[in-house]
């Protein structure tokens, strides 16, 4: 019973560009996207609460991928190709940076993404002597908006599994003492490793998969800070720890800054701040546990 | 048939020796009262045994399995389970969530129903059962102790350790919180408990080690050393010096 509605809803959005324009097209391809990026990203901070602000490193490297591979391979190989280097550079950082914590380890995935930008960024002049690529697929807009459908239906599914898994319960409790996970029985290091490469692949895909739209690629451009720090706050506005909180904050927040940025092209990132330091201090745990609150209350008082 | 085997076992933070070769025994179903000053090294050795500092020297075996060396969710696995001497709950989960965890990651890897049952019988236990569903950041102090023995029940360890689990109750709280443990012991579980209140100790360890300075100073009856020269002496200082 609980699956009708949201089957109904991911038929229904997988109609939808068949009475869209390529503007409304556009808009729809954004807002799944960043569901996806959102609802990957909170796969492994929503219950662990280590904040990752690598999601761009991962999500570049996906449009890398395939930037280098698009025209070697057929397309569903540099998809593989994208997944299966997002996986191995997740199991490296998470293998050597799993043990920071707090905001040791917010700095670490900022690093991150700064430090895969900049190498690239050497390599390609100093290696293949060209800083910029070009991707030229024969993937039209609407297969890139299905092809993001099934990866943020995919990713909202994987996670409701997990939330009924041991995997979530221990995710969970490593979210709330870490002492007291190991003390159960809990293995730190695997689980956060195999969330944390999860999510990883995921935004590794999601990369690959959005990467034809920009046409031409360079590291400045597919490796821009903003879509993390995006991430995040759209997640923690829906609530992080919930099934539908990322979906929830990342599309009114996309469609909003989508409406800014046509209206206010240059004063807009100053809105971006306001916007970020009014979730931190309103909805610490998202829009859904406030309307809980809310309600709460109310039952409280009536 | 001895449970716990402590060899000869040393911890250095620094130029401190917290616990200096120390060596003891405990059987299966004892339960042993680890007294001595503060800063004496009870909660190291404690955290030595659950794995939460892995010691420099010496060998720590549970029924022939050699603990030393080991992680602590390992160590868990084998069948030691802990409270700790300032509580740690896990505020954002349901009481039955918490103390479901050790019956889910533990040695038997209960999941579903199996862990439910183990979860409610260990809150039973404890006297938390009509409370399962509220959120444990909302219970009171004796009752998030109460929780965290609960938690600790739901391992079925081996080895239970209580690290001044008394402390900070009330003589009303203090009578119910010696039944239980009582009734623990009762059941056949091996208790190693660190704590200050003697009446405690006296109601419920036949047996106690005594640390001062890192070193054991005593290990025998109760009765023994609580009139050992050596142990008031390392509680109230040196009779030729006062």
């Amino acid at each position: 019973m609980k699956l009708i509605l949201p089957v109904l809803a991911l038929a229904l959005l997988a109609a939808a560009p068949f009475a869209l324009s390529d503007y409304g097209l556009g808009l729809l391809i954004g807002a799944v996207t960043y569901t996806t990026l959102a609802s990957s990203w909170a796969l492994f901070s929503g219950h662990t609460g280590y904040i990752s602000l690598a999601t761009v490193a991962f999500y570049g490297t996906g449009a890398y991928t395939v930037a280098v591979l698009n025209e070697a391979l057929p397309y569903p190989l540099v998809l593989l190709a994208a997944a299966l280097v997002g996986a191995t550079m997740a199991l490296v950082v998470g293998l050597s940076t799993l043990r920071l914590a707090g905001v040791y380890f917010v700095i670490f995935t900022f690093g991150l993404a700064e430090l895969v930008r900049q190498l690239i960024t050497w390599y390609e002049v100093n290696v293949t002597g060209t800083l910029g690529r070009y991707i030229f697929l024969d993937v039209t807009a609407r297969g890139i908006y299905w092809q993001m459908l099934a990866l943020g239906a995919v990713t909202i599914g994987l996670t409701a599994l997990i939330h009924r898994s041991r995997l979530g319960l221990a995710l969970r409790v490593i979210g709330d003492d870490e002492v007291v996970a190991a003390h159960s029985g809990i293995p730190l290091a695997r689980t956060k490793l195999v969330a944390f490469v999860l999510s990883a692949t995921i935004l590794t895909l999601a990369g690959a998969i959005a990467s034809p739209r920009w046409v031409y690629v360079e590291p400045a451009i597919v490796f821009n800070p903003t879509v993390s720090f995006l991430t995040v706050i759209m997640a923690l506005l829906g609530g992080a720890n919930r099934l539908w909180g990322p979906a929830l904050g990342a599309v009114p927040l996309f469609l909003a800054f989508e409406w800014l940025s046509v209206k206010l092209p240059d004063t807009y990132p100053i809105f971006l701040g306001f916007l970020f330091i009014g979730v931190v201090f309103a909805l610490p745990d998202g829009v859904l546990a406030g309307i809980e609150r809310l309600r709460q209350r109310r039952e409280g008082a009536g | 048939m001895t449970l716990l085997s402590i060899d000869n076992v040393t911890k250095r933070f620094g130029g401190l020796t917290a616990v200096d070769a120390v060596s003891f025994d405990i059987a299966e179903g004892e339960i042993m009262g680890l007294l001595g000053p503060n800063g004496s090294g009870k909660t190291t050795l404690v955290n030595l045994v659950s794995g939460d500092l892995s010691a420099d020297g010496g060998r720590i075996t549970l029924a022939g399995t050699t603990l030393t060396g080991r992680r602590p969710d390992q160590i868990a696995r084998v069948g030691v389970a802990r409270t700790f001497q300032l509580v740690r709950i896990l505020p954002s989960l349901t009481l039955t969530e918490n103390v479901m965890v050790p019956a889910v990651f533990g040695a038997k890897s209960h999941w579903g129903a199996a862990a439910h049952e183990v979860a409610q019988a260990a809150l039973e236990q404890v006297g938390l059962a009509r409370r399962a569903s509220s959120n444990a950041g909302e219970l009171t102090y004796i009752d998030q102790k109460r929780l965290e023995l609960a938690r600790a029940l739901a391992a079925e360890p081996k080895l239970l350790l209580l690290d001044e689990w008394l402390a900070g109750l009330n003589p009303t709280e203090l009578g119910e919180g010696v039944a239980l443990i009582r009734s623990l012991a009762d059941s056949g579980i091996t208790i190693l408990m660190v704590e200050h209140i003697m009446e405690a100790v006296r109601a419920l360890c036949p047996r106690v080690a005594v640390m001062n300075s890192g070193r054991l100073i005593a290990d025998e009856a109760t009765e023994v050393a609580l009139t050992d020269p050596h142990v008031i002496a390392a509680y109230l200082g040196e009779g030729e010096d006062a």
